[in-house]
């Protein structure tokens, strides 16, 4: 049979993977501060003897995560925060390490620690912030943290800390298996202090609905393709068979 | 099979939990007290289809990777503890708290639990308990032939006995407050409970150490936002159909393999 039967499968197999990948795009449609996956492909020859006249696609899809920003939506709350324009919050990954974020759904745990929506430290001027127990809170544009404290008199708040903020290069971004996103390198991150954030709002999945549907029908469109050619070749193959048969 | 389905399948049950968040809270939009919630999702892990550095041939390796999201699951429905309005009720047992902290009381199984519902009733004993009939703590008694029940903003109560010139104090309403309401388990009865993710309870007299003020004659209603959580439902209603298409399509794409091969 013709090899290009394979070719044809791996091309199916790929739409089909793609469409996964949209899939867990819409499934993330309403999460917080999440940010799509983007897919690319590119031709690689097909080694072997004789002229090389086949190329197949690989799915080259390292987490590269399309970096645009989502919608704020107003919630708030005092600890919702969304980082407007460029720019990432820091937390503490599960193995220690820095990872970016812009889930700014934060909470306070018993000891005071300012943890993000999965339960991660978020990291300040010097490691993670700690709060100490207050009555009034409020994160400036800046990320610095403000409080009254339980029992303090009216007046103006505290600062207590400020959120590390950055603007890495989107290139040098991927996802970690766990869906964080991480320096390519692993290098420390550099606070920058034009990161704008803004408080009792949160970003909204930047997942956009209308493409992914419309790349989905693509997807299947281009899978049907495939299978289609895959129908061609045993046609061709049943012609040929029928020449060599004796009449 | 395509794992699209799957996916899919995690993005459908999350939007039926946050559909059942958002039913709950506006079920409850008229329950004194009540604090909305909300479901908080997250993405699933990333699943390794092809390891980056693997030898794409003998001499050279894949510049990059392939890997598969697995879909999003819900990791916690949260309470929000903004403030309710504040209505006025003239009734003289209704207190609303302004500001941080619950009204603390006993339940029947001798646990403790708080609340932000203040519509006070007395019951045949003459003791201060809340709408469900748990006492509050500490426990107040009004004596009988009281007149008028007076509550301070600072929680001090007192009643004038028919009879008599001088008003008597027969105790204060104390309240609690944690470090992490949101960590609060809500049990229903607008009460909540103490949890390892609360924090122990602070008590201490209303006004005082940031705990909120006690306005008697008023209730605190819920904080739903009627009009938030309608435009969350039509959200969360297309999410949905946007999830079941791709279901839709995946299973398009297997119907047309096992047709035409």
């Amino acid at each position: 049979m013709d090899r290009s039967v394979y070719i044809a499968m791996g091309g199916a197999r790929d739409a089909m993977r793609l469409h996964a990948t949209q899939a867990h795009n819409l499934a993330n449609s309403q999460t917080v501060g999440f940010k799509a996956d983007l897919t690319r492909a590119e031709s690689l020859p097909l080694n072997g003897p004789g002229f090389q006249d086949r190329v197949h696609a690989a799915q080259t899809g390292e987490r590269m995560p399309d970096l645009s920003p989502g919608l704020i939506n107003q919630t708030g709350r005092d600890l919702d925060i969304a980082i407007q324009g460029e720019g990432f919050l820091m937390v503490q990954g599960a193995d220690g390490g820095e990872v970016y974020s812009r889930a700014g759904n934060l909470r306070v745990d018993t000891n005071g620690l300012l943890l993000d929506h999965a339960g991660r430290p978020v990291l300040g001027n010097s490691g993670p912030v700690s709060l100490p127990p207050y009555e009034k809170l409020e994160i400036g544009t800046d990320g610095s943290i403000s409080i009254r404290g339980e029992g303090e008199a009216e007046g103006p708040l505290n600062i207590v800390d400020r959120l590390r903020l950055t603007r890495p290069d989107a290139q040098d971004l991927v996802k970690n298996p766990d869906g964080t996103i991480r320096h390519r390198d692993g290098l420390a991150s550099v606070p920058d202090a034009s990161v704008v954030v803004a408080s009792g709002a949160l970003e909204a999945s930047n997942v956009e609905p209308v493409g992914a549907l419309v790349q989905m029908i693509e997807l299947q469109r281009q899978f049907e393709m495939h299978i289609k050619f895959i129908e061609n070749s045993e046609d061709n193959d049943r012609a040929a068979s029928r020449l060599l048969r004796m009449r | 099979m395509n794992h699209a389905l799957w996916i899919a399948k995690t993005g459908l049950e999350a939007q039926q939990t946050r559909l059942a968040v958002q039913s709950n809270n506006l079920a409850n939009a008229n329950t004194t007290g009540f604090k909305r919630a909300r479901a908080v999702f997250e993405d699933l892990v990333y699943q390794n289809i092809r390891q980056v550095g693997a030898q794409s041939s003998e001499s050279t390796l894949l510049p990059s990777g392939l890997s598969l999201g697995t879909g999003v699951r819900t990791v916690a429905t949260e309470k929000l503890f903004s403030q309710g309005n504040l209505v006025q009720t003239g009734n003289a047992l209704d207190v609303a708290i302004q500001g941080r902290g619950f009204l603390q009381t006993l339940l029947p199984d001798g646990a403790q639990a708080y609340t932000r519902d203040g519509s006070l009733q007395i019951d045949a004993e003459g003791a201060l308990v809340t709408s469900s009939g748990y006492p509050v703590q500490p426990a107040i008694t009004v004596p009988q032939g009281a007149e008028t029940v007076t509550i301070a903003p600072d929680g001090t109560v007192t009643v004038k006995i028919a009879g008599q010139d001088q008003a008597t104090q027969v105790g204060t309403l104390q309240m609690a407050d944690f470090v992490n309401p949101t960590g609060l388990q809500a049990v229903g009865q607008n009460l909540f409970r103490e949890s390892a993710a609360s924090g122990t309870p602070q008590t201490g007299n209303p006004s005082q150490n940031g705990l909120g003020a006690l306005l008697q004659g008023s209730l605190e209603t819920s904080n739903v936002n009627s009009v938030e959580e309608l435009i969350g439902l039509i959200e969360t209603q297309r999410a949905y159909e946007m999830n079941s298409r791709a279901i839709a399509t995946a299973d398009q794409m297997l119907e047309y393999v096992n047709n035409n091969l």
